[in-house]
């Protein structure tokens, strides 16, 4: 049996981090609840409110709005829609940043120039981008023009207002993204690491899949992560450069329909919790597969 | 793990040269290494010690010079090819595999066969005694045993050479020592050729057969640890050889017993080590243990006189730090302990004054003072 301590119950609370320190954070409990757990629970709250035709239309009393979205293929559509642009736009962008991070992770002269060049479109908006897409890929924009008159291709081709055009804008704000993540995290490999498999007698390849890859791979789920769920938000580009009522009808511009067409408050809140329960989905199983990496020490400072 | 055959007779470097910029980090290193050579590379931080050990392992391309092994150049290289071992001062093991991969990596970069792999793993982790170790992960081990998994995955590939970039540096003292041992021993009974990149001199003097003191990119000496320890060529290795006390001395007279020097504090008899020339600046070398404190019997001339400053307990003895007339400390060992602030006169055999010229060029070599002497002859 332990002796009993002596200290007081101040004391000994204190030493479970229970102290007035705690008060310091009453400033930031406050806003996070008048900011973010309130009306999201607000929202939810919502979901199960159905306006009258809903509960008309689906039946299942308050739950007509979910019911709604599994039933109507029309809503339930954009779930996949959403998922066939954020998967694929992610996933190259994290493909793509992996050999320019690699390349560029030594010194060299114009390092810095090069890499705010491509750190620069995180600071353009989605907006911007959008337009100058449109402008330089449309119809009758520099791209087809030039590749018209050097005879590659007969007549302009759609590049906007499609699938490629959402994917392309996507790329542009994601690419510089997961490119600065990538980097960060490579630059915690120690570079001696590299040194030692090279007089160990592996070749490049042989120490980038062996050596580099393992040590990067929970880094690449992170980065994974953020650029989805970045693309999965996709609403601006959607409209713009996209086919809002075609192939890029992503769940929320469905609604937003909701919200600003129908004026249906409740399903459009119910739209906005599937985004996040699907993006839940998707970042639990990248995560499953992470908690199988080597996630310790990876030798360097980063 | 059987002794290796040599896979050469003798690895040649020629004017070995390596420049970062304009700026020569090493330059014009010639040196023959025997197989089963023990060499150690000595010299202060930023002397090029490790820049020619990375050279040599081709991690950094060469830009002057070339190795030969035998008849063969291998300094065109690529650093896989040569099959050169490397223990890193870090160590460098690959966090994400245990022990055992991490030794087996080597192997199966070569395509050697499973079976052999796993033989050839086993005596491995058995010849560095870590056989209770074999599943874990680097960062589950000691620094100590971090620094075993090293050597034993260098070593497992049985490499015609092995090169050392300060491998006891990151470890405390008393495990330092043990690891000497422990690198010696393995070096003799594997039968290695061992290249060792160190800045300490007591480490280098205990390990190697051979010594190379580079400093500033250039090699000043090249001898076995007994010539570099009692005849250092230069007052840069005699620093590093131990040789604490360092002074600024005035030739005033040379001739066939020996030189003698003097400056404000003393006016004594030592032997010249080359380019030395009366009224030429010249820089006096003496260890602190052949500096004595004379009895109050002896009264002859050559004593120092200083006031104690600091003494220090060494064990067997002390070391005492006394200040001489013009303000310079003179280091001394001693028996006894004298107190600070009484009055000592010290004495070295001339035979261990070694008086050295002043001015060094790049390579340690003598500054030509044939002006000076000519002044100094009119």
């Amino acid at each position: 049996m332990s002796a009993r301590s002596t200290a007081g119950l101040r004391h000994r609370l204190a030493e479970r981090g229970i102290d007035r320190g705690l008060l310091m954070l009453l400033p930031a409990v406050a806003f996070t609840v008048a900011l973010f757990i309130y009306p999201f629970l607000y929202g939810i709250g919502l979901t199960v409110q159905p306006t009258a035709g809903m509960q008309e239309k689906w039946g299942g009393g308050i739950w007509a709005n979910y019911i709604a979205f599994f039933s109507d293929p029309f809503v339930f559509d954009s779930v996949w829609i959403t998922l066939r642009l954020a998967l694929p736009a992610a996933l190259f962008n994290v493909l793509a940043a992996i050999p320019v991070a690699f390349k560029l992770r030594g010194k060299f002269r114009g390092k810095r120039l090069l890499t705010t060049l491509l750190v620069l479109p995180i600071t353009l908006g989605t907006v911007l981008t959008a337009q100058g897409l449109l402008i330089f890929a449309g119809r009758q924009g520099w791209l087809n023009t030039f590749l018209v008159q050097i005879g590659v291709l007969n007549e302009p081709a759609q590049f906007v207002n499609n699938y490629l055009g959402v994917f392309l804008s996507l790329v542009i704000s994601g690419f510089p993204f997961s490119f600065l993540l990538i980097s960060s995290y490579l630059s915690g490999i120690d570079p001696s690491l590299e040194a030692a498999a090279t007089t160990l007698g592996a070749s490049w390849f042989q120490r980038f899949r062996r050596i580099i890859l393992p040590l990067l791979a929970p880094g690449l789920a992170t980065t994974f992560i953020l650029t989805f769920v970045l693309a999965f938000s996709v609403f601006p580009s959607a409209r713009l450069v996209g086919d809002p009522t075609g192939s890029t009808r992503v769940m929320a511009l469905m609604a937003y329909r909701s919200f600003g067409e129908q004026i249906d408050y409740p399903m459009a809140s119910t739209i906005a919790i599937m985004m996040g329960v699907v993006e839940l989905i998707v970042i639990a199983i990248v995560m499953l597969w992470r908690t199988t990496l080597y996630r310790g020490s990876t030798g360097g400072k980063g | 793990m059987a002794t290796t055959p040599h896979a050469f007779e003798t690895l040649k470097l020629t004017g070995l040269g390596r420049s970062f910029g304009g700026h020569a980090a090493l330059a014009g290193l010639d040196l023959t290494i025997r197989a089963g050579e023990f060499i150690a590379l000595l010299g202060p931080s930023g002397c090029g010690k490790s820049t020619a050990l990375n050279c040599l392992a081709g991690l950094l391309p060469l830009t002057h010079g070339t190795i030969t092994m035998d008849e063969k150049r291998i300094d065109t290289l690529s650093p896989e090819q040569r099959g050169f071992g490397m223990v890193f001062q870090n160590y460098a093991l690959f966090p994400h595999m245990s022990v055992e991969r991490n030794i087996a990596f080597g192997l199966q970069m070569r395509k050697v066969s499973r079976s052999e792999t796993k033989r050839r793993v086993t005596e491995a982790i058995a010849l560095v005694k870590l056989e209770a170790h074999a599943k874990k992960l680097p960062g589950q081990l000691s620094g100590g045993q971090q620094q075993r998994v090293a050597i034993a995955r260098a070593i497992v590939l049985e490499p015609s050479l092995v090169l050392m970039d300060e491998p006891l540096s990151n470890l405390d003292a008393k495990l330092r020592l043990d690891m000497r041992t422990e690198i010696r021993r393995l070096h003799q009974s594997l039968g290695l050729t061992t290249i060792y990149v160190t800045h300490d001199q007591e480490e280098a003097l205990s390990m190697a057969d051979r010594l190379v003191v580079l400093r500033e990119g250039r090699v000043q000496q090249v001898g076995t640890p007994e010539e570099l320890h009692t005849a250092p060529v230069n007052w840069h290795v005699a620093d590093f050889m131990g040789y604490r006390n360092l002074l600024d001395v005035t030739v005033t007279e040379s001739g066939a017993e020996g030189v003698l020097v003097s400056n404000e504090d003393l006016h004594i008899r030592g032997t010249a080590v080359g380019g030395v020339t009366p009224g030429g600046a010249a820089r006096l070398a003496i260890r602190p243990e052949d500096l004595r404190i004379a009895s109050s019997e002896d009264t002859g001339d050559g004593l120092i006189v200083a006031e104690v400053a600091v003494v220090e307990y060494h064990g067997r003895e002390f070391s005492v730090g006394a200040t001489a007339k013009s303000g310079t400390t003179l280091y001394v060992r001693s028996e006894l302990a004298p107190q600070p602030g009484d009055k000592v006169r010290l004495r070295v055999d001339p035979a261990r004054a070694l008086v050295f010229a002043a001015d060094l060029d790049a390579a340690g070599e003598p500054v030509a003072q044939t002006a000076l002497a000519g002044e100094a002859a009119t």
